[in-house]
C-alpha cells in the first residue's frame, strides 16, 4: 500500500499534489452538493415557519395526522409518522453497515445491506403514498365562512383544519346547510352514523341531521390553504429525494453485484451514495419536527 | 485488508475499525432521542386537549424537541456521514457555512412574528380591521358590493 494509516507529522496540506482535505474530489463535491441542498430544504422550511409565525391560527398536526392503516377512525396521533421515522433511521443504519462492509472489501456484505437499505426506502415511500392518499381523499365536514357545512379534503389548495367548532355551532350550521351538502357531510360520518349504508338514499333531511348529530363529528372551520401547500410541497420534495436515493442505491447494488468496485479496488461509490442517503434521513428529522411535532 | 488506494490525492487512510459497535450505539441513541421526542409530542397533544392549555409549558416542550432534533442531526452527520472523522479544515468548510442558518432562521421567524403583530394591532400602515374583514362571511361581502 502506498498510503499510510497515520497522519504524517508536518504534512504540508496546501503545497499541492494532495487533497488538502484528504478526501477525493467526488466525496468533497458530494458534501458541497448536500450543503447546497440543505439550504434549499432550509429555505422551504424557514418559509413555512415564517408564514406560521405570521398568522394567528394553524392546523393542529395531531388532528390532521392521526390515522393509521387498517385502524379505521381510531385517533392515533404521531403513530404512523413514528413508524415512518423508524423505517428511515433503520435504513440509515443498514446503509452505514453497507459502507462499513465496503471498507473491508466484503462484497456479499455490501450486497446484503444495500438490499435492506433499498427495501427500507421503498417501505418509506409506500408509507408516504398511503399518507398522501389518506389526506387527499379523506373528506371532512367543514364549516364555511357563510355558516353552512360542506366537506373537503386536505390538498395543496384546501384545508379542513381551521378552528374547532362546538356542538352549538354545528347544530346552527346544520340547519342552514343545503340538502346536497348535508348528504356529503352525512357520508363522511360513515360508520359512526346510526343507519349508514344502503339506507343513505332514502334518508330525509331531518334523519340525516339526527344521524350527523349522533355521530358527533369533529368539525373545523376552513383553514389556511398554505398548510396543504407547504405540507405537500416539502414532503413531496423530500419524497422525491428518497425516490432518487432508492434509484441511486439500486444502481450501486447492481454495480456491486457486477463486481465493478472490486475491480476498482475500493467501495468509495457506496460511501458517496451513503452520504446522499443519510442526508435524506437528516432532512426527514427536520420535516418530522416542523410538520408533526410542533 | 482495510486500506485501499482511492486516489493518489489521499495522503493517509485511517485504520477502519472491524467492529460495528459505534454504528449500533448511534442507532440506539437516535432511537432513544426519537422516543423522547414522541413522548414530548404526546405531552404537547394532551396539554392542548386540556381545558386551559399552559402555553408556556407547550413552548418549553417545543423548544426541548427542537434541541433533541439538533442532537439527532449531530449524530447522523458526525457518525453516519463520518464527518467527525474528516480533517478539521474540511469540517470547518461545511459547519461554518451552515452557520448562515443561525441568521436565516432568526431573521425570517422574526419577520413572520412582526407580520403577525401588524395583523393584530394597528402598527404600521395597515388598518386594524383588516384581519376582521378577512373573517367576514364571503356572501355578505358580495352583498355589500
Amino acid at each position: 500500500m502506498a498510503n499510510v494509516t497515520t497522519l504524517p507529522a508536518n504534512t504540508k496540506w496546501w503545497n499541492g499534489g494532495r487533497s488538502p482535505f484528504n478526501a477525493s474530489y467526488g466525496k468533497v463535491m458530494m458534501w458541497y452538493f448536500l450543503m447546497s441542498d440543505a439550504f434549499t430544504f432550509g429555505a422551504f422550511l424557514i418559509s413555512y415557519g415564517t408564514i406560521r409565525f405570521s398568522v394567528n391560527d394553524w392546523a393542529d398536526p395531531n388532528a390532521v395526522f392521526n390515522a393509521f392503516p387498517f385502524a379505521g377512525h381510531a385517533n392515533l396521533p404521531l403513530a404512523f409518522v413514528s413508524l415512518m421515522t423508524f423505517i428511515l433511521i433503520f435504513s440509515s443504519v443498514t446503509m452505514v453497515l453497507a459502507v462499513h462492509e465496503g471498507h473491508h472489501m466484503n462484497r456479499k456484505g455490501v450486497e446484503k445491506y444495500m438490499i435492506l437499505t433499498i427495501l427500507g426506502g421503498i417501505a418509506f415511500l409506500s408509507c408516504q403514498a398511503w399518507e398522501w392518499t389518506h389526506l387527499l381523499t379523506g373528506e371532512h365536514a367543514t364549516l364555511l365562512a357563510d355558516g353552512t357545512l360542506t366537506t373537503m379534503s386536505t390538498t395543496p389548495s384546501s384545508n379542513p383544519w381551521g378552528q374547532h367548532v362546538d356542538v352549538a355551532g354545528i347544530n346552527a350550521a346544520l340547519a342552514k346547510t343545503s340538502d346536497v351538502e348535508l348528504a356529503k357531510v352525512f357520508a363522511t360520518v360513515g360508520s359512526h352514523g346510526a343507519d349508514h349504508g344502503s339506507a343513505t338514499a332514502v334518508l330525509g333531511r331531518n334523519e340525516m341531521i339526527t344521524a350527523i348529530q349522533a355521530a358527533a363529528p369533529h368539525v373545523y372551520t376552513e383553514g389556511r390553504p398554505a398548510f396543504g401547500s407547504y405540507f405537500f410541497g416539502i414532503t413531496g420534495f423530500h419524497g422525491f429525494h428518497v425516490f432518487s436515493g432508492v434509484v441511486i442505491n439500486i444502481v450501486m447494488y447492481i454495480k456491486t453485484k457486477l463486481g465493478h468496485f472490486d475491480q476498482r479496488g475500493h467501495y468509495e461509490m457506496i460511501e458517496k451514495a451513503g452520504l446522499y442517503w443519510h442526508f435524506v434521513d437528516l432532512v426527514w428529522v427536520f420535516v418530522f419536527l416542523c410538520f408533526y411535532l410542533i | 485488508m482495510s486500506n485501499h488506494t482511492i486516489s493518489p490525492e489521499i495522503t493517509y487512510n485511517p485504520e477502519v475499525s472491524g467492529s460495528t459497535k459505534v454504528i449500533w450505539k448511534t442507532f440506539w441513541i437516535l432511537s432513544a432521542l426519537t422516543i423522547v421526542e414522541l413522548i414530548l409530542g404526546l405531552a404537547i397533544y394532551n396539554i392542548h386537549k386540556g381545558e386551559s392549555p399552559n402555553h408556556g409549558l407547550v413552548l418549553g416542550f417545543k423548544a426541548l424537541v427542537c434541541i433533541l432534533t439538533l442532537a439527532k442531526a449531530f449524530y447522523i452527520v458526525a457518525v453516519f456521514m463520518h464527518l467527525g472523522a474528516e480533517l478539521r479544515n474540511f469540517i470547518m468548510t461545511i459547519t461554518v457555512t451552515l452557520g448562515l442558518f443561525v441568521w436565516f432562521i432568526i431573521a425570517f421567524l422574526w419577520d413572520g412574528n412582526s407580520w403577525k403583530n401588524m395583523r393584530n394591532t394597528n402598527a404600521g400602515s395597515r388598518e386594524y380591521k383588516i384581519e376582521k374583514v378577512e373573517k367576514l362571511p364571503a356572501v355578505k361581502e358580495g352583498v355589500k358590493q
